[in-house]
């Protein structure tokens, strides 16, 4: 009975309970996307890009603009910067990112340093804070998710083509660049709703760990789209409980969680399976 | 250069001029000239880093031309079959799903329907590997791998199929079934574009072949092209050609030039 009571104690606070909804869906938008992070080799783009989004996040609180408005421009912004970089496939275009990218999360640090109420919200930005979350985020995260959903079900075809094959697709009359910028646009729209929990620094893991467990679980991409948001919705959502039960970053308890889960799929795969991470070698 | 066979007054469904690729500020492809008619069976060899494939993905649009001008036929379909190591073979696709792709700009709903099942069947018989539907692509052997790619290109009804090396990595056997089925196929009207690595077993038998490196150094009938000459201009080695049965057979001294064959 005590225990019972114990498991729901931290269900009584709205903060808790608002952090909860957002970090579920998060994690299984992000496990969705994560699909094409993987399957894509972008796991480097993904992790730009919560960098550049963070200085939007900084330079909006300055200039005392709304949040989503002002980091949501910015993300997108890089993004599509990052898309056409990363297009033109010249030697250093991994450095060329690397540069947008942390030179807007170095701008983003000065900002706060400079302007910001000090250490806190720069830890609450990098680490992510359940207390920060208001219900404008679940409305947000729910909004970019159903979004997220939509293009994933509408271009299904046209992303697994695109993504397989590019040249190929190309030749089949599938505008590969329209679907790439659409692609990079959700992922920053995901980072940019999801940070406020998660944190800069994790987010990248949220979006490759889920994807690449579920990677060992299925040789199909269809079910890969299926079991992906899955563990991540359910890592985030045991993630929260546990953090507030063990008093850890509620980040941290569910980017380790993932982990975890990885581990074990990874054990119970076996040989044959792990051929399959021979394809996401480059993470 | 070397008039068209076919004395059809049509106008080409590929046509190349003076074009040339670079990757960077390297250049690949070097002033090309070449048309490819209507119900044309034309191999292209040249030895490896020649800019094969670049030429062939500047003719299907995905490679950037820098000079000249690559005039396709207005509607043309090109089937392409790709150079089979540049495939991911890791990645999470069954063989009906890499086929079905090819129909993502008329079909949006993710999953297969009935008719395209049966579609899909279809090809596959027709090219002799109807069990392998669902398996994942990397549980085939390269002849199935070939076989696969070869029916995504045809699933789409193509006027041209553009394949590049089509009998790399597969064996003996393998290489005479690919070979028959795409005389079958271009005697059904089809026009078909290859590179190859197999002087002997395959560029030997094409109606029109074309010795490439970097630019077209020789285009012709295979008994035209394949002299010597011709050949050491574009591998750069000595090789000798003797005749057998009316076929010229390339003796290569020393190197290893025929890269496709029992890989
Ligand atoms: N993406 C690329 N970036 C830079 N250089 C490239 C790229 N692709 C090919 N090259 C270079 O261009 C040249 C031609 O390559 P290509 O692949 O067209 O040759 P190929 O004749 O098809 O060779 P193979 O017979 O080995 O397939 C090579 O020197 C190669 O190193
Ligand atoms: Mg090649």
């Amino acid at each position: 009975m005590i225990l019972a009571l114990d498991i729901f104690e931290p269900y009584g606070f709205q903060f808790f309970r608002n952090g909860l909804v957002v970090a579920t869906i998060a994690g299984a938008l992000c496990g969705l996307l994560g699909v094409f992070v993987i399957l894509r080799g972008m796991s480097y783009i993904g992790h730009g890009l919560s960098h550049a989004v963070f200085g939007g996040a900084a330079a909006s609180a300055v200039m005392k603009v709304n949040y989503f408005l002002g980091a949501g421009i910015w993300g997108i912004v890089s993004g599509l910067l990052i898309a056409r970089v990363a297009r033109r496939r010249v030697i250093g275009a991994d450095a060329a990112i690397g540069v947008v990218t942390t030179a807007s999360f170095a701008l983003g640090l000065a900002l706060m340093n400079r302007y910001g109420q000090a250490s806190k919200s720069i830890e609450a930005v990098l680490f992510g804070s359940v207390l920060g979350v208001k219900v404008v985020d679940i409305y947000a995260v729910s909004l970019v998710a159903l979004l997220g959903l939509a293009v994933v079900v509408l271009g299904y075809r046209k992303l697994l083509f695109s993504t397989f094959d590019r040249d190929v697709a190309q030749v089949s009359n599938v505008r590969v660049s329209l679907v790439e910028a659409v692609l990079l646009a959700m992922i920053s729209l995901t980072i940019l709703v999801t940070m406020r929990v998660i944190g800069t620094l994790l987010i990248s893991a949220l979006l490759v760990i889920p994807a690449a467990s579920a990677r060992m679980t299925t040789n199909s991409f269809s079910r890969m789209l299926w079991i992906s948001p899955i563990i991540g919705a359910v890592t985030c959502f045991v993630g929260m409980n546990l953090s507030y039960h063990l008093d850890t970053s509620a980040s941290a308890t569910i980017i380790l969680l993932d982990a975890f889960v990885f581990v074990v799929v990874y054990a119970i795969a076996g040989t044959r399976n792990r051929a399959k991470m021979a394809s996401l070698g480059h993470l | 250069m070397r008039q068209s066979i076919l004395s059809n007054n049509e106008s080409p469904l590929i046509a190349c001029e003076h074009v040339s690729c670079t990757y960077g500020n390297s250049p690949v492809l070097h002033d090309v000239y070449l048309n490819i008619n209507r119900r044309e069976f034309v191999g292209i060899v040249g030895p490896s880093g020649s800019g094969k494939t670049t030429l062939l993905k500047a003719i299907i649009g995905s490679q950037p031309v820098a000079h000249g001008s690559i005039t396709v036929q207005p509607e043309l379909t090109i089937g392409y079959v790709p150079q089979i190591e540049t495939v991911d073979w890791y990645f999470p696709v069954t063989v009906e799903e890499v086929i079905v792709m090819t129909r993502s700009k008329t079909q949006w709903w993710p999953r297969i329907t009935t008719k395209e099942r049966t579609a899909v069947r279809e090809v596959l018989e027709k090219l002799g590997i109807a069990d392998v539907a669902h398996r994942h692509i990397r549980e085939l052997s390269g002849g199935q791998q070939q076989r696969v790619f070869l029916a995504r290109a045809m699933f789409c009804q193509p006027d041209i199929l553009v394949l590049d090396e089509p009998t790399a990595g597969v064996d003996v056997r393998t290489r005479h079934e690919i070979l028959h089925l795409l005389a079958d196929l271009h005697a059904d009207g089809l026009t078909i574009l290859l590179t190859t690595h197999d002087l002997n077993g395959l560029a030997a038998h094409l109606p029109r072949l074309v010795c490439f490196n970097k630019t077209i150094l020789a285009d012709g009938s295979p008994r035209e092209v394949l002299t010597s000459k011709v050949l050491e201009a574009t591998y750069g080695a000595p090789m000798e050609v003797l005749e057998h049965g009316g076929m010229p057979i390339v003796i290569d001294h020393g190197r290893v030039a025929m890269r496709g064959e029992g890989k």
